[in-house]
């Protein structure tokens, strides 16, 4: 349905425009009250995101389209948008505790939470390259401010610097191959080149095609395209890692799922070999590197390749039971990440944070109940039944399987095994060590989004319906 | 056909325990003498209600019984459980040797024993559910989610190579079961369901049944354990504790012969036959090599963990043979093995608690102070020897003698392997049992009411099933039936086939 025609242009645009308005509203309350009102704009921040998140669900249903079919809102879009609100919300409550801290009162770092958040949704919704690169850029900018948010530690100005550079290169690449894909097609809205590309295609709309996924490549961090995400991870503020490995991914795997399925449909075997082979890299060297890591951090980061890396194997199934898988998978993820990190942040020890995995030793007797729920998470990650990570991993290998891309099943499920060690070895210091010195209390906020993770992931079998069938409902809408 | 779900009633009611010992908190001797009791409680209930089962059960009836189904993942994967003459009898020797695991862990856990408990009682829900899945994606659900609790029982509350036989036994038995997992998922698209009972009267491609096969074996074999893929289980064994290494022994090495069974000769009959020669030479290798391996261990646990690989060699060279009493034995191989081994495995830890080693040499001369362990210990030793009037002799001779109709050379010898048990067991008994007593076992005291209470049940058994062997027999008979004629139907299809091409 247009609304172009029907006199209400900007309708589906709504929980955007509210987002955006409503963050140059807290960025000029916060420029005039001063530093005081951190607190204030953050919960404003999270009214925001709920609201937008609200009004997103009460947009007309169907497919709705505009800007000229640049930006569009189908249950694709819906359930991933939703998803990324989740995952800033959490993000922005996992924060408080960051923010809280007097030196470093930054009512800027919410509002470029909500920035970002606004260039994913655009991201998401995006129907042709221009509003790509739009949301694309919007996001990636906000982040790398957020990840130097810390001024004054070297570690997390290096993260945001390096992040900087190395974003740009890959939207250079992005944007080249834009240009490619335009030249040779004469459109850029993914309509348009899915016409163009029917017939089958020349070089140049590959050579194209493969900028284009170079630069998505890089930004949900699949092998070969993942160098800055250990560093990025490491030096970042945890807060700040716990948003990266969580929102930016969804709709980073939402637009390289709608740019492949609905603006390629044509080439499917010219972009499925690309997919197929950052699949089995990503997985393969996820599951490899994380195996020596001794810093959390850096081995979620790993972990996170890794588990992009099975996301893509749904995509490179290039169906709708793949797109499905996708979405399952991306959002158990970020159920899992988002639950894990909640753990990582509570990991204090009089007043200091502490990063290394053998910090947890013997926190199944200082905490029993902590380390339940973050045993279950890891063997969540690790797949393994009946937690909700194994229907993640079911619903992506039923669609390669279903295809017919077996070498794909093969290695991604062995690679899981090996994934299977390092989450056991991190369980295997909180159960079988010896402990150390107590851990802080846990906050309140942590553990409240700490028990809606686990909880989630350890009940998710007992009835997987609603998740399934929205994912479903979204998957088809792309086809 | 009863209309409460008694089934999910049987699976589920240890997690109901597992959640009352949670809440059941503390961490002092009342609370704790409270978690044991709890579990004690909730495993006999257990095993009452799961009574029910075997009362209510037809035996003449060769399909499944107490059938549930609900709708779950998709209208194709449903929550579907169901029990016949195959799962029934594994479903029993599961809720039954979880209370004897409770009490043999009463005085030997000391540590975290509410976790201890509720990990436990968790499994057996797992492992009760393994046997009565009636899905494939349910199956592999409690196949695989039972590697969680025993990870931690070994790794926790294990001995001193733990950590190593825990991640050995977790990543061992987790790269068979993902193989596993992606046949499954062909199986689906081949047939559009994951519904066990209408997957075995599913034909599947011939090219589909190989691989399907091969990745069905790859995690059965490694959970049976078939040899090569044995060498998790003596440590597992060793380092796990006793309640631990029983349930090992027990139930968890049944479920790859319960997989064969379920999976392998009814959905892929072609590629069974196919590969038997393999599965044959495989299983004689195991009662061969790993007795003669075991006659050389100086750990007592060890050495029936080998036994124990030697045991189930027969089961899949019984399985396999496809006849009538190569799998009725095979069924009742395993019966007879999870009694007899378990048991032996609780002889160990009770010569353990008392003085905390497990090497041979350690020990000699207990029956002048432990008559009656000496006792209770002989008749398992002979059980596990297979002698005449114990329940091993049945399941040993009847799987022989099925085979014996399909290939000569695999039955002959298969047969030394009884002779070979014979050498070790006894070898073990001599050393331990008889001889002259050592100074440092001068103290030690026989069985203690709790533990004959553990034992004792298992040593009636073992002599009853040995006797009288109809009650198993029975119950499964109808469904072996089945199950042979459609795999003899399938192979000779497949070879009519072959010949009119």
């Amino acid at each position: 349905m247009s609304f172009e025609s029907a006199g209400y242009p900007l309708l589906p645009v709504l929980p955007e425009l509210v987002l955006a308005a409503g963050a140059m509203v807290l960025l000029l309350l916060g420029a005039y009250r001063g530093q005081q009102t951190t607190r204030l704009v953050t919960g404003l921040a999270i009214c925001l995101l709920v609201l937008a998140g609200g009004l997103e669900l009460l947009l007309p249903a169907g497919k709705l389209t505009t800007f000229a079919g640049g930006f569009i809102v189908d249950d694709f879009a819906r359930f991933l948008k939703i998803l990324t609100l989740i995952g800033s919300v959490a993000t922005l409550v996992l924060s408080a505790e960051y923010l809280a801290d007097p030196s470093r009162q930054i009512f800027e770092y919410s509002i470029l939470v909500l920035l970002s958040t606004l260039g994913m949704m655009v991201l998401i919704s995006a129907g042709d390259l221009i509003m790509l690169y739009l949301g694309l850029e919007l996001m990636s900018l906000a982040l790398y401010v957020v990840a130097a948010s810390n001024r004054d530690n070297v570690r997390s100005t290096e993260a945001g610097l390096k992040y900087f550079v190395l974003g740009a290169l890959s939207s250079g690449m992005l944007l080249y191959g834009a240009s490619l894909i335009y030249g040779f097609t004469g459109t850029v809205s993914f309509a348009g080149i899915a016409a163009a590309t029917k017939a089958g295609t020349g070089i140049g709309i590959v050579f194209g095609l493969v900028f284009l996924l170079a630069g998505l490549c890089f930004k949900v961090s699949a092998v070969p395209f993942h160098m800055w995400t250990p560093d990025v991870y490491e030096g970042a503020p945890t807060p700040v890692t716990a948003f990266f490995a969580s929102a930016p991914k969804v709709a980073a795997m939402a637009v390289f799922t709608r740019a492949t399925l609905t603006a390629f449909p044509g080439i499917l075997l010219q972009w499925q070999q690309i997919v197929v082979f950052v699949a089995i890299a990503s997985m393969v060297l996820g599951s490899f590197a994380a195996i020596g890591q001794k810093n959390i951090k850096r081995l979620m980061a790993y972990s996170s390749i890794g588990h992009m890396g099975f996301a893509l194997v749904g995509l490179a199934a290039g169906t709708p039971e793949g797109a499905q898988g996708v979405l399952v998978y991306v959002a158990i993820y970020v159920s899992m990440t988002l639950g894990s990190f909640a753990v990582i942040l509570t990991m204090k020890r009089n007043g200091q944070h502490v990063e290394n995995i053998s910090d947890f030793a013997g926190l199944s007797r200082t905490n029993p109940l902590l380390a339940f729920v973050f045993a279950m998470l890891l063997f969540s990650l690790a797949g393994i039944p009946p937690l909700a990570g194994f229907f993640a991993k079911f619903y992506v290998f039923v669609a390669a399987i279903k295809a017919g891309l077996f070498t794909l099943a093969v290695i991604g499920v062995l690679a899981s095994v090996v994934g299977a060690f390092y989450y056991l070895t991190i369980i295997k210091v909180m159960y079988f060590d010896e402990p150390l010195v107590r851990l802080d209390p846990m906050r309140i906020e942590l553990r409240t989004v700490l028990a809606v993770a686990g909880l989630f992931n350890i009940f998710f079998f007992v009835y997987p319906g609603p998740l399934v069938s929205v994912a479903t409902a979204a998957a088809k809408s792309l086809f | 056909m009863t209309t409460w779900p008694i089934l999910s009633l049987v699976t589920f009611l240890p997690v109901v325990g597992a959640l009352i010992v949670y809440i059941s908190r503390g961490d002092d001797e009342a609370a704790r003498r409270n978690s044991r009791w709890i579990a004690l409680w909730t495993t006999l209930i257990t095993f009452a209600v799961s009574l029910i089962l075997v009362w209510r059960f037809d035996p003449t009836q060769p399909d499944f019984q107490f059938v549930e189904k609900a709708p779950w993942l998709a209208n194709t994967i449903t929550y579907h459980m169901g029990v016949d003459g195959i799962s029934l009898p594994f479903v029993i020797l599961t809720t039954g040797l979880m209370p004897i695991c409770i009490l043999a862990s009463w005085k030997s856990v000391t540590v975290r024993l509410r976790e201890y408990m509720m990990a436990f009682l968790l499994l057996e829900t797992l492992m009760v559910g393994t046997f009565c899945a009636l899905d494939l994606v349910l199956f592999y659900l409690f196949f695989e989610g039972g590697l969680i609790p025993m990870f931690l029982i070994i790794g926790v509350w294990g001995g001193p190579r733990r950590v190593y036989a825990s991640f050995k036994f977790f990543l061992y038995t987790l790269l068979g079961s993902v193989l596993m997992l992606l046949a499954i998922m062909a199986l689906y698209w081949n047939a559009g369901t994951t519904d066990i009972p209408t997957l075995m009267h599913t034909a599947v491609p011939r090219n589909l049944q190989t691989w399907a096969w091969l990745a069905f074996f790859a995690s059965f074999a490694v959970k049976l354990p078939m040899w090569p893929v044995h060498t998790w289980l003596p440590d597992a064994h060793v380092e796990a504790p006793t309640a631990g290494s029983v349930i090992l022994a027990a139930i968890l090495l049944k479920m790859g012969g319960y997989g064969f069974l379920r999976f392998s000769l009814p959905m892929f009959p072609a590629a069974s036959h196919d590969f038997a020669p393999l599965i044959f030479s495989l299983s004689v290798i195991a009662i061969i090599y790993t007795s003669l391996v075991a006659l050389m261990q100086e750990d007592i646990k060890k050495l029936i963990a080998y036994s124990s690989v030697a045991h189930m060699g027969f089961v899949t060279m019984g399985i396999f043979a496809g006849t009538t009493q190569g799998v009725a034995g095979g069924v009742f191989q395993m019966v007879s093995h999870g009694i007899v081994s378990g048991a032996l495995f609780l002889c160990v830890g009770v010569v353990y608690d008392r003085m905390h080693t497990r090497e041979i040499t350690a020990y000699g001369g207990l029956v002048n102070r432990m008559p009656l362990y000496a006792l209770v210990f002989m008749v398992f030793t002979m059980a596990n020897i297979g002698l005449p009037g114990t329940s091993g002799f049945i399941g040993e001779v009847m799987t022989l003698i099925g085979t014996f109709k399909i290939s000569i050379p695999t039955a002959s010898f298969a047969a030394t392997g009884v002779i070979l048990s014979a050498a070790y067991a006894l070898w073990l008994y001599r050393k331990v049992i008889f001889g002259v007593l050592k100074p440092s076992l001068a103290s030690i005291k026989d069985l203690t009411l709790r533990e004959s209470l553990t034992l004792m049940p298992l040593v009636a058994l073992t002599i009853l099933f040995g006797i009288y062997p109809k009650p198993v027999l029975d119950m499964s008979a109808a469904s072996v039936q089945q199950l042979v004629n459609n795999y003899t139907t399938a192979v000779t299809a497949v070879k009519a086939a072959g010949l009119l091409q």
